[in-house]
């Protein structure tokens, strides 16, 4: 009596196989990245491995030199010309998403609740009413570099407050005869890394929160945003720093002139490749009542509103390959960046490597400015650090000027 | 036979051009040969300047539409501090940059014309900046303004004892700082020229003044520097349009904090690149363009009016 039953579904199944073989077709989606040596081979890796798992789908890598990508990915997708899935920085995605140039994640395979529950906590920027619009694969955190031979030559330990490396960079610190500064103790620069390392670090530790309103508001014009200024103008106050000191912190670190360095993951390669060069790291120090805070910024991968069909279901795969586990454990040993799942970032062999185990640990604790513009918003703090060096200027009135200069461009880009 | 259209129409084509006197084919063959650049001109040129007048009054942030602003973005321009710095600091390059390099290139020029010892060599050594790479050249430069350890100044500086000079990072000395290099790099081609100007004055006229017995004084202000007029004008007019228009000096010298300190450096156009390369505010930046094509054709006009034959 279940025969004609068990026919039916026979024949469904039939339909269904013809239906799958159908979509079985090769489908061939473009992606795009920046050129990076270490990225474009770890992408490399990916796409081999995708495309061994899914046969019928190509993927084919475009990259572009890192100073033309904004400028190529911004006139080529809006123009429909652009890859069907691509690499965009975390700060780019309000404008991709504003014009509706890439599609939101669908919600059955990159669930809000199972990227909330399985991603680091900072990855929640790319999520815009109840749907992600992108992933990352891997994420940078700071750290505290250090010059190990340098702190053997003056006897200080690895610091571990703020406290700390002050004592620590005032003796590392030299100066020739006429007492001009040879050797720095700590780097400085708010062209490089310190302008993350003052707003979502320093100010924190102050006891402040340096902006409100879902990164709308300015919120550092307050007593923390004045001790953590005083704090930073002080390091160059006692000695034991130069901001422009042989030209760029990071050279000034690698050709063996400073003890403690504060930078991104991802200038691990380059100290790598500095020979001579005896390097450590550790987390960035804590704050007086024992507050951490770190910054972290990643690049994301996005599906494009002209994946459509068989491409945009390719790309949803693809997307999901690139968030995976074994992705991100690929993209950390080639390319040296963060997993972004905390769940590959938090295994016992990655927290506790002696190198990667620093950033990751501070993953835990990072936040994510949300940029309008993220090199004018620099640009702010830079010249507040001016006007106190270079022109004298009271650093209370600085700090106001700035904290009005960047609320100026955060309005601008928010209210348009 | 003329039955076949093809045939007569090819006829009539071949007579049309037959009638044409030699002149008229002449002129219809110069416009063919012009043709070519004059697409050229308005498809490169032309076409984008007029689209990038039009953006000017627009907003666009390259991602999403354009959108009509009418002149806001004029009306923030002038309404901007940073602009009129910049505006300033486009002039100082101009004013400072254009008068030292003249005088400079005629004076290395003029006694370089009398030396016959080694002419074409040292003539080459003055030429060699012209010829470097301007991005290789601003950093080599800006590595000898460094404070110690590894500045090349400052390191001499010290080694007497004086006191270091900050260079790039003071508000006062670094546009100097800047200048300095990049009117080194285009002397060379600035002394090549005057050489040739030079070269090119009858020698009759000083043959005629020896004979007078007038003063060398004399001479050069009465003969040569007149008879330069036409180099002068040429020399002065590219200088200004390369002054300026200055940037790769500026930019590489200061990349990690470009026209910094406080914009003391910042000339037209780096603040044209930063707006639509790193704000990515396109309308705002096209604004700022024809501003500064503005600019341009005004001094060039009242420089080819002061320096005019009459």
């Amino acid at each position: 009596m279940n025969r004609p039953f068990r026919t039916a579904l026979a024949a469904l199944a039939t339909s269904a196989a013809a239906l799958t073989s159908a979509s079985a077709q090769e489908v061939t989606i473009e992606y795009w990245q920046y050129f990076f040596e270490a990225r474009v081979d770890a992408m490399e890796i990916l796409i081999e491995n995708f495309e061994a798992a899914n046969p019928n789908i190509n993927v084919e890598m475009t990259h572009f030199p890192y100073a033309d990508y904004r400028t190529r990915t911004a006139v080529a997708v809006p123009a429909g010309e652009g890859p069907d899935s691509v690499q965009l920085f975390y700060g780019w995605l309000n404008d991709y998403i504003e014009a509706g140039l890439i599609q939101p994640l669908p919600t059955d395979t990159f669930s809000p609740a199972m990227v909330e529950a399985e991603f680091f906590p900072m990855v929640r920027a790319m999520e815009r009413d109840g749907a992600y619009y992108a992933l990352p694969t891997a994420v940078r955190s700071l750290a505290l570099f250090y010059n190990q031979r340098l702190l053997d030559a003056a006897g200080v330990e690895v610091p571990t407050t703020l406290e700390e490396l002050v004592a620590a960079a005032a003796a590392t610190t030299e100066r020739d005869g006429a007492g001009n500064i040879t050797q720095v103790g700590l780097t400085t620069g708010m062209t490089a890394q310190d302008h993350h390392w003052f707003r979502e670090v320093l100010i924190r530790q102050f006891g402040g929160e340096p902006y409100l309103d879902d990164y709308q508001t300015v919120n550092y014009d307050t007593d923390a945003g004045r001790a953590a200024l005083g704090f930073y103008l002080g390091l160059e106050e006692a000695g034991v720093s130069q901001s422009g000191f042989m030209d760029e912190p990071q050279a000034a670190f690698r050709g063996n002139r400073a003890a403690f360095h504060i930078d991104g993951s991802f200038r691990i390669g380059a100290l790598n490749d500095s020979r001579g060069l005896e390097w450590g790291v550790t987390e960035l120090p804590a704050g007086a009542d024992g507050t951490q805070s770190n910054y972290s910024s990643y690049w994301v991968n996005a599906i494009t509103s002209s994946a459509e069909g068989p491409e945009y279901e390719a790309s949803v795969l693809f997307m999901e390959y690139l968030t995976s586990p074994e992705a991100m454990q690929i993209w950390l040993d080639v390319v040296g960046e963060l997993p972004a799942r905390q769940s590959v970032g938090m295994t016992e062999e990655n927290a506790n490597d002696d190198v990667f185990g620093p950033f990751i640990r501070g993953l835990a604790y990072a936040q994510t400015t949300k940029f309008a513009d993220e090199s004018a918003q620099r640009q702010v703090l830079v010249d507040m650090i001016e006007r106190v060096q270079l022109q004298d200027m009271d650093p209370g009135e600085s700090l106001r000027m700035a904290a009005e200069a960047e609320q100026a461009i955060l309005d601008g880009y928010y209210n348009n | 036979m003329a039955s076949d259209p093809s045939a007569s129409r090819t006829e009539a084509r071949g007579s049309a051009y037959s009638r044409l006197s030699i002149t008229q084919k002449r002129t219809l063959w110069a416009w063919g040969f012009l043709a070519v650049p004059i697409v050229f001109y308005v498809v490169i040129r032309f076409y984008p300047t007029g689209n990038a007048m039009v953006l000017s009054l627009q907003e666009w942030n390259l991602l999403g539409d354009r959108t009509w602003a009418g002149l806001d973005n004029y009306r923030t321009l002038f309404a901007d501090p940073v602009f009129w710095q910049v505006f300033r600091n486009t002039f100082v390059y101009l004013l400072l940059g254009t008068p030292i390099s003249l005088v400079i290139s005629f004076i290395i020029a003029y006694h370089l014309d009398k030396v016959r010892f080694m002419h074409g060599t040292i003539r080459a050594l003055y030429f060699v900046p012209f010829m470097t790479s301007a991005v290789a050249m601003a950093w080599v430069w800006r590595w000898f303004y460094q404070d110690v350890p590894i500045g090349l100044f400052n390191n001499w500086l010290a080694t007497f004892g004086i006191a270091q000079i900050d260079f790039l990072d003071s508000t006062t000395n670094a546009l100097p700082s800047i200048l300095a290099p990049a009117i080194w790099a285009g002397l060379g081609f600035q002394v090549i020229i005057f050489m040739a100007g030079l070269r090119a004055i009858p020698r009759t006229f000083y043959e005629a003044a020896e004979i007078d017995g007038v003063s060398t004084w004399t001479v050069l202000w009465e003969i040569t520097l007149p008879l330069l007029r036409p180099t002068i004008v040429f020399i002065v007019v590219l200088s200004s349009i390369g002054f300026l228009r200055i940037f790769d000096h500026v930019f590489n010298m200061t990349s990690a904090n470009p026209g910094g300190p406080l914009n003391s450096t910042k000339p037209l156009v780096l603040m044209i690149y930063q707006t639509a390369f790193s704000s990515f505010d396109m309308g705002y930046a096209a604004a700022q363009t024809v501003v500064l094509f503005t600019i341009l054709l005004i001094v060039s006009l009242i420089q080819l009016r002061l320096l005019r034959d009459r």
